[in-house]
């Protein structure tokens, strides 16, 4: 389910009256009655009222911002902060008292134990003889665009301990992929490494494009001019936009191929696939429909017999 | 993940009051540029920072001491995990050994 706010295209921020006022111009756009037939406004004008129906009441609104129902109204599980902290992801909060860190730490004191057992030394139990102890790895998060991701870029980060650091994400880079920092975590004890810093990667859905191996798609809608005539567009990839010429006589459906614009890896290149979507203009047209008549009288043809469906 | 505006909403909060928090390290997202990346365990850090504050009235002074309590806690929790898998691991008759010493060592108490 898309967010509310997006399909409304309002600011998290909005009002109430700016969301209605948002709804109201979209449903005169979008609205069945005014768009019979038209089965991607229909589609739209179902999202767009599922979206003001959420939006529109203060109650389901500030429980949709709370995140305590997704999208569709349904209740969305909260993870209790227990569950992050017992496990890996909570390292970054619990620097100073994980295993080891700290010199009074209990299970510190066997790890000592044991690196003095492996020298063959003596040494009691509670030897206070410090041992260099490696500090434990600090886990983040970092968002970026699927463009970034997939010709790679340069992210400043600041880490919560207020040092800057340049992290390079690498082309190709996959939604959680994660990077490992060397010596960014948590310090070490008695002179022992620090942790490193684990930054896990995700990936933001992209409106247009979509990965498949080293290939990104996007579906570009073209008119019936273009279609049938050919022409320049100018499409969107993860370089920036480039014009693609349409061939004369382009279905929809029909996959063109930018060479070398998908996702690098090694020093080769994926492709950019480009499939074609014809579409009609918004509001059935006199002039085409009388245009048509004529044509289709002339010039009938049969395209479901080759697959046996007509 | 979201980010401070989001988080601000979300969460009903003043975004001076979120920034005090940052600063405080109650809560620590990472930072890119000027944008900051709140990730699923802060997030579930911040509901317990609102439930501590809202729902049990913990006061801002006492909710470091909160934290960092549940912190060693869990960092514990973690650890003595860690120990059960490793005794686990041992071979049968070292670990009927290891357990008969622990009874013995929980006796004490």
């Amino acid at each position: 389910m898309d967010d509310p706010y997006k399909i409304l295209g309002v600011a998290r921020s909005a009002t109430q009256d700016q969301i209605k006022s948002a709804y109201r111009k979209l449903a005169r756009t979008l609205h069945p009655d005014l768009n019979p037939g038209n089965k991607q406004a229909e589609e739209k004008f179902k999202k767009l009222s599922s979206a003001n129906d959420l939006l529109s009441d203060p109650a389901k609104r500030a429980r949709f911002d709370a995140g305590e129902i997704d999208a569709t109204g349904a209740e969305r599980a909260r993870q209790s902060y227990r569950n992050y902290a017992e496990g890996g992801a909570g390292g970054k909060y619990s620097d100073g008292f994980r295993f080891g860190d700290n010199a009074d730490d209990i299970f510190a004191e066997l790890l000592r134990r044991r690196s003095k057992g492996r020298r063959g030394g003596g040494g009691g139990f509670f030897d206070e003889e410090d041992e260099p102890l490696r500090g434990s790895d600090a886990q983040y998060s970092l968002k970026v665009t699927f463009p970034e991701a997939a010709i790679g870029a340069t992210k400043r980060i600041t880490l919560p301990t207020g040092k800057h650091l340049d992290v390079k994400v690498p082309a190709g880079t996959k939604d959680g992929a994660t990077l490992r920092l060397k010596g960014q975590g948590n310090p070490g004890r008695s002179s022992g490494d620090a942790g490193d810093a684990l930054i896990e990667i995700k990936v933001e859905a992209h409106p247009f494009f979509t990965a498949e191996g080293h290939d990104v798609l996007v579906t570009v809608p073209v008119t019936l001019p273009e279609a049938v005539l050919g022409g320049k567009v100018t499409v969107p990839t993860v370089d920036g936009k480039v014009v693609l010429s349409i061939p004369p006589g382009s279905n929809s459906g029909s996959v063109l191929r930018l060479k070398g614009r998908g996702i690098p890896h090694g020093k080769a290149r994926g492709d950019q696939l480009v499939t074609l979507k014809v579409v009609l203009p918004d509001r059935p047209d006199t002039d085409l429909e009388t245009f048509l008549r004529g044509w289709a009288e002339k010039h009938p043809y049969d395209v479901r017999a080759k697959l046996t469906m007509g | 993940m979201i980010t401070f505006d989001e988080a601000i909403l979300r969460y009903a909060i003043g975004p001076d009051e979120l920034a005090a928090w940052i600063d405080q390290k109650w809560v620590r997202p990472l930072r890119a540029g000027e944008v900051w990346h709140f990730d699923d365990c802060d997030e579930a850090r911040l509901d317990l920072i609102c439930e501590l504050r809202r729902g049990l009235a913990v006061n801002d002074e006492a909710v470091p001491v909160v934290l960092s309590l549940l912190d060693q806690l869990y960092a514990t929790r973690n650890t003595l995990r860690h120990v059960r898998d490793a005794i686990a691991q041992l071979p049968d008759p070292t670990l009927h050994d290891v357990l008969a010493r622990l009874e013995l060592e929980l006796e004490k108490d």
